[in-house]
């Protein structure tokens, strides 16, 4: 994947900002974030609650409520096969006819919460023809049919019984699918998925990766992945982009960065994640403190309350630029010596995935 | 579905029977009895009592019998002959003298609902999805200063206002000239030109209630991740709104048929005393204060009766609009 | 849930006095520290978000006034509820005047004198505004005699005629010339004190039958639940005029308000006992809860300390809500004169004067009864809605 040019872009967010502004307050939610989404790969984002990947997730589809509002940048949604202008997202009316022809038909998302994120009071099958009859001239009975379909491809077991009953009914796993299903009514060419596999259980959150893998295989859709966990990016991505405070610390190939993270966050994360293999007596580090108040966010560079690494003087006084120390690679740190930056420091520098047994020490 | 509306009408029989049973309860309560009470007024004019007269009519009447005896005699009549008893005070069977009120009073509350539902809806709507907005505060006031009036006093307010300022005295459904008329188109227009005044005044707490319940509930629907599902898939908001957020929001619209009469019935009484309206509410408070008792027993139980059915037809509308409580009750059963 | 402060082993009794005095405080804190940022306890944060709801605090203000007239009612009134005076049936309002033009440049507040002429036929007094006559009009003036709170005699009034001689009637006079002013202040004591009684009592009522049903559950829950859901089934009204009318005529004054309450209060508590449960089953699962149960806390403290701080303030928004209910009831029962009874003056009895579409034509002033129930309902719905919402930490 180090081979692709401009072309494969789909989706392109610059210097988005999305600001939640209170009586007293303005919190930052997304401050500044630049990502390319590109056609039959995966992004994804990763980053701890309340580092602001589910708001900058909805600022793609406009779907940020008030009092949140995309205050700045743009989101280029581009035209397949090269045709035609690109569309900036963050530009149009939030409930515009515009915005609402690429929501559902271009752009589709899947949220976190399967049973929340479906009425409980339609039945499966008219919530999934419900996509196809906003976007196209269909029949009722023609969306139900196809509706089946859709459950069939994302592999639901009696799809004909299923898209006549109701989520209440279905097991969250199911309820996910069905989510996915909507998503796929209209072949979008961006999927937005919002933590599609943290409210399920360990086995079932496999299932739907694979899902989600095969998928972006067979329709090459471009994907952006939310999630806050390192074993899913692992599995999953092609790119991965850390998120912290509302802006991203460090992006790139998901392999590179997993080699070789150059942001102290990153490598505490990283270090966070449970191997297997690993020593008994060996404590699973923390990162140091808590993610401070989005409100009212440090000078400088916003990690440096909880980073171990940084320097009195530069960190807390310096935003620091983006360098670029690889090809894709982007960080965010003035520790960061750049493409020169020979081996990786410390150990624990193995993929953890979850699958695999690494030989960690 | 079936074996729940089953379930549920079964689950009716003792309900109704308890009510017979406090209604009975409720009229036997007042120490004394319409005779003791119509004697105690005879003496007082001066009029002596034959005292043979007295446990004649009390024999008649049963007066003297133990309260299940009573009871039994009473509903007995009911079931098996509808027969309502005697009224004390009009020396007529209460039937008669019951079932032409019980009709104006439900036209009336079939009306004051369908009135309170059209306007309810589209505010409580507004109110919602346009929170915080000038309409929305203006709705909020004026439906809280509804909810707060009690409808006699608008009902007094308006008697005022008509005999202030157009210089006639209101009341009365029918009109003086159709009175004793057979029904036909007139008659028919008379009573809608003559209802609808009542029908709101008996309304208004009502239709503020709904608003303030629909807007509630609305509010919060309307950040449940569901509705952001809908949007995501590009529907136009209005459509968004009504199909998902609203539908669900309307549970508690559905729930008022079963409150809705025992409060219609409640706020109709001091409408129709103040605006004479040929309704129950009159008839039943004086049978009250007279101790009319079977008269009063009966309103008691065919109102009671009419709000159990009420509560039948909304649980039963609930099951159906709402495939949670329609499934949950097949699983159960 | 953080390390608990109290965490007392069964058997060592003395370190739970020791750690009581900070508990209740600690538990409150650790239930609004979970729901909501920063470190204030609830408490502060309801008063904070209440403050900002204008309309709550007006309504809590109005409310106070409520609360001062029902308490020294005696004093607020210009007169007594009782005295009368045959030739002022009817009087209409007197605007206060405060300042004095006629001659020079007075302040000071008067009223103008009534120039009444009678109906020989109709004996019904017609009255007109007599400019040329004054009537001083002072605070803290010497008037009718009467027993503050039937403890002393006093004979101060608040707002009077300072002429010993002459009556004012600021808002204007019933049927028997008695003074409305004297009669809405006494009649604010008896309905707004109905109110808190009749819900006084259906919080006891319900907060012990809601509160075991949803703890319990089970059959006890089954039992209660029935007996709710048919109180409810009978329609309010006519069961209340039927308790009413049962109370015996010959009851005192005392008695009758009494059992209007009890009435009242009967049917009441359902709601409350709802609200109870249906708190007592979600908080029930909570993990708070859990967690306070596995660490041994007994039933009774589990309630106390963890269960009964996180929804007090919903408790008392149901009860603000219900005090207008209570009011409302008592007013439609006595306008059909199935509650209070004369003498007793409560705003409800003031209105049965203003049944007769006669007498309001000529003396609307005998509707302002129904302006202080709207008003006192109207607030209470405010301040009630107000902390409501101001606990409510997802709003």
């Amino acid at each position: 994947m180090t081979a692709e040019t401009r072309d494969d872009v789909v989706l392109d967010i610059q210097g988005l900002r999305t600001y939640f502004t209170t009586d007293d307050t303005v919190v930052r939610a997304v401050d500044g974030v630049d990502l390319a989404v590109r056609r039959g790969s995966t992004l994804c984002v990763v980053g701890e609650s309340g580092c602001g990947k589910s708001a900058m997730a909805r600022s793609v589809l406009r779907l940020v409520e008030p009092p949140g509002r995309v205050v700045d940048g743009r989101i280029l949604l581009h035209p397949a096969e090269g045709a035609g202008e690109p569309v900036d997202l963050a530009a149009l009316h939030p409930t515009g006819r515009r915005i609402r022809s690429v929501r559902g038909r271009e752009v589709a998302m899947v949220f976190q919460e399967p049973m929340s994120s479906l009425s409980l009071v339609h039945t499966v099958g008219n919530q999934i023809g419900e996509s196809l009859r906003t976007h196209h001239r269909v029949s009722r009975k023609e969306a139900r049919e196809h509706a089946v379909e859709l459950l069939e491809r994302v592999r639901v077991p009696g799809a004909a019984r299923v898209v006549d009953s109701y989520p209440f009914q279905l097991s969250g796993g199911m309820c996910q699918r069905v989510m996915i299903a909507m998503a796929l009514a209209c072949g979008p060419r961006v999927l937005v998925a919002d933590e599609p596999t943290t409210a399920l259980d360990v086995t079932t959150q496999a299932q739907i990766l694979d899902l989600f893998a095969d998928l972006r295989r067979d329709t090459g859709m471009g994907t952006l992945f939310i999630t806050h966990d390192m074993g899913v990016v692992a599995e999953i991505a092609d790119e991965v982009a850390v998120m912290y405070l509302g802006t991203v610390v460090e992006q790139g190939p998901v392999d590179e960065v997993f080699h070789d993270p150059r942001h102290p966050y990153t490598r505490a994360l990283l270090e966070a994640v449970p191997r297997m293999g690993a020593s008994r007596a060996h404590r699973l580090p923390t990162i140091r403190g808590t993610i401070p108040d989005p409100g009212d966010q440090p000078a400088g560079c916003v990690f440096r309350t909880r980073c171990p690494e940084a320097v009195e003087g530069l960190c807390d006084t310096t935003v620091p630029p983006v360098t670029v120390p690889g090809p894709g690679r982007r960080v965010r740190c003035l520790l960061d010596e750049g493409p020169a930056a020979a081996d990786a420091p410390g150990g624990g520098t193995a993929v953890p995935t979850g699958k695999e047994t690494v030989d960690a020490d | 579905m079936r074996r729940y509306v089953i379930r549920r009408m079964l689950y009716m029989v003792p309900t109704l029977f308890a009510i017979s049973l406090v209604a009975f309860l409720i009229i036997q309560l007042p120490p004394g009895n319409f005779l003791s009470a119509y004697i105690a007024e005879l003496s007082a004019q001066g009029q002596g009592v034959d005292n043979a007269q007295v446990r004649a009519l009390e024999e008649r009447y049963g007066l003297n019998d133990p309260f299940l005896v009573q009871y039994w005699n009473w509903i007995s009549g009911i079931v098996l002959s509808g027969d309502f008893g005697q009224s004390f005070q009009y020396h007529r069977d209460v039937a008669d003298l019951m079932w032409d009120r019980i009709g104006l009073t439900l036209v009336l509350a079939v009306s004051t609902l369908l009135l309170s539902w059209a306007i309810a809806f589209p505010i409580g709507v507004y109110s919602a999805v346009r929170q915080y907005s000038v309409g929305d505060y203006v709705v909020t006031v004026v439906g809280f200063v509804g909810l707060a009036t009690p409808n006699f006093m608008l009902a007094l307010i308006f008697a005022w206002i008509s005999y202030r300022y157009f210089g006639e005295s209101v009341g009365g459904i029918v009109s003086r000239e159709y009175a004793d008329a057979a029904w036909n188109i007139g008659k028919v227009m008379d009573v809608v030109s003559n209802l609808w005044i009542p029908v709101l005044i008996i309304g208004t707490a009502g239709t503020a209630a709904l608003i303030r319940v629909l807007r509630a509930n609305l509010l919060d629907e309307l950040r449940k991740p569901y509705v952001t599902t809908a949007r995501a898939k590009g529907l136009p908001e209005w459509r968004v709104i009504l199909k998902y957020p609203v539908r669900m929001s309307l549970s508690p619209f559905i729930s008022t048929i079963g409150w809705i009469l025992p409060t219609l019935v409640g706020g109709e009484v001091m409408v129709s005393i103040v605006l004479s309206l040929e309704t129950t509410g009159p008839l039943l408070v004086e049978a009250l204060r007279n101790q009319d008792m079977y008269l009063a027993g009966s309103f008691i139980l065919v109102l009671g009766t009419l709000t159990v059915i009420g509560t039948l037809l909304s649980d039963l509308l609930l099951a159906w609009w709402d495939p949670r409580i329609r499934y949950q009750h097949v699983e159960r059963v | 849930m953080g390390p608990l402060p109290d965490r007392p082993p069964p058997p060592e009794a003395p370190s739970a006095p020791a750690a009581s005095p900070a508990a209740p405080d600690a538990a409150v804190g650790s239930a609004a520290n979970e729901a909501l940022p920063g470190d204030a306890p609830q408490r502060v944060l309801i008063w904070r978000r209440f403050r900002r709801n204008k309309l709550a605090v007006t309504g809590a203000l109005v409310l106070c006034a409520f609360a001062l007239v029902s308490v020294f009612s005696e004093f607020v009134a210009p007169s007594t509820p009782d005295a009368y005076n045959a030739a002022r049936t009817y009087a209409p309002p007197q605007r206060i005047h405060f300042v004095d033009t006629s001659d020079g440049f007075d302040l000071g507040m008067y009223v103008y004198d009534y120039r009444v002429e009678r109906d020989p036929e109709t004996l019904a007094n017609t009255y007109t505004v007599d400019e040329s006559t004054k009537i001083p009009v002072g605070l803290f003036v010497r008037g009718e005699p009467y027993e503050m709170w039937g403890l002393f005699t006093a004979d101060r009034h608040l707002i009077g005629s300072s002429h010993p001689e002459q009556d004012v009637y600021l808002l204007g006079a019933d049927r028997n010339g008695r003074d409305m002013a004297s009669r809405i202040a006494h009649g604010t004591r008896v309905s707004m004190s109905i109110g808190l009684a009749g819900v006084a009592l259906s919080f006891v009522l319900g907060l012990v039958l809601g509160g075991l049903s949803g703890y319990l559950g089970g059959r006890v829950d089954n039992t209660i639940q029935r007996a709710i859901e048919f109180l409810m089934s009978i329609p309010t009204i006519p069961l209340w005029m039927g308790l009413s009318a049962a109370v015996p005529r010959d009851w005192n004054s005392v008695q009758t308000y009494l059992a209007i309450t009890v009435i009242l209060s009967l049917i009441g508590w359902t709601d409350l006992a709802r609200v109870v449960r249906g708190r007592f089953l979600s908080l029930r699962q909570e993990d708070f809860v859990t967690a306070a149960r596995l660490d041994g806390c007994g039933t009774g403290r589990i309630i106390g300390r963890h269960m009964l701080p996180s929804f007090t303030s919903h408790i008392i928004a149901s009860l603000t809500l219900a005090v207008p209910f209570m009011i409302l009831a008592e007013t439609s029962l006595s306008f059909l004169g199935l509650g209070l009874q004369p003498p007793v003056v409560s705003w409800g009895v003031l209105l049965q004067e203003a049944q007769n579409i006669h007498s309001i034509a000529n003396a609307p002033w005998l509707l302002l009864p129904g302006v202080a129930v709207t008003v006192a309902v109207l607030v209470l719905n405010f301040v009630g809605d107000g902390v409501r919402d101001a606990a409510d930490p997802y709003r």
